[in-house]
């Protein structure tokens, strides 16, 4: 890598994570725990389906989609078969456990622990009549998007 | 690549800070360079990550993840961010006369 100058480095990120299968929320996680680990601040936002990664009892169920997901490099018709997604979500965790990449409920607690603030869309919230009792206690607040991008002020915004 | 002025000694030091050679480490050199990376006086919590990060290098030739870190050595996440604060890996790891984790977790 060459670098010519030395740019301002990053203090402060907001991810926001929208999707609820597997591959759509841990990156969004491991972007947000290897900011803290940089001793960047760093808030994650979940909104639409990914509210499935904050909502206890969904938080440890996500699966992959092996239907629609060229990435899996696999016939649409055989991605249908009954256990197909079970079964690459089962290959993936524990591959995943392998390189120390945590199951999603200990991960959060564990970006948490290192000082990441999380929030919930109030959008999708009410969309979907979740109450607060159905999330992790990790959870900061259920936000609008107005109070999302006040909360953001000086961060770099990070869609996933 | 560089040089730092610690216990006395001229220590040379890799392109990211940190010792660039294990050899070089002491107790003294750990304690000194805490002081300068404004961590302050290393406590007995502090040396437990320090020894637990050398012992798991020594062995696998590079530094344990946050994860491993906190379930083995006793130390637990939000601790181990206050006592290292802004980056806790990356930063006992220097004082552990360590390489930069290279891992992402």
């Amino acid at each position: 890598m060459t670098q010519t100058n030395s740019p301002e480095p990053i203090q402060k990120v907001s991810i926001i994570v929208s999707r609820g299968s597997l591959d759509g929320v841990y990156p969004g996680l491991i972007m947000a725990n290897g900011a803290r680990m940089e001793g960047i601040e760093a808030t994650l936002f979940f909104t639409f389906f990914a509210l499935d990664a904050i909502i206890k009892k969904r938080m440890d169920g996500l699966k992959v989609a092996t239907v629609g997901n060229p990435g899996m490099h696999m016939p649409t018709l055989l991605g249908a078969i009954p256990g197909m997604s079970a079964f690459a979500t089962k290959m993936m965790k524990k591959e995943m456990d392998k390189i120390d990449i945590p199951p999603v409920a200990e991960f959060i607690t564990m970006i948490h622990d290192a000082g990441c603030e999380i929030y919930a869309c109030r959008a999708t919230v009410d969309m979907f009549h979740l109450k607060p009792e159905d999330f992790c206690a990790e959870v900061d607040g259920v936000i609008s998007v107005g109070q999302f991008y006040e909360k953001s002020a000086g961060a770099q915004i990070i869609f996933t | 690549m560089g040089t730092m002025s610690l216990v006395g000694k001229q220590i040379e030091l890799d392109a990211d800070g940190n010792l660039a050679n294990r050899n070089d480490w002491s107790e003294d050199l750990a304690r000194e360079l805490a002081v300068q990376e404004g961590i302050g006086e290393l406590t007995p919590q502090h040396w437990a990550v320090i020894n637990f990060m050398r012992a798991v290098f020594e062995k696998e030739g590079d530094s344990p993840s946050i994860r491993r870190l906190t379930k083995e050595s006793g130390v637990d996440t939000k601790t181990l961010y206050q006592l290292f604060p802004k980056g806790p890996a990356k930063r006992a790891a220097r004082i552990a006369g360590l390489p930069k984790p290279k891992g992402c977790i």
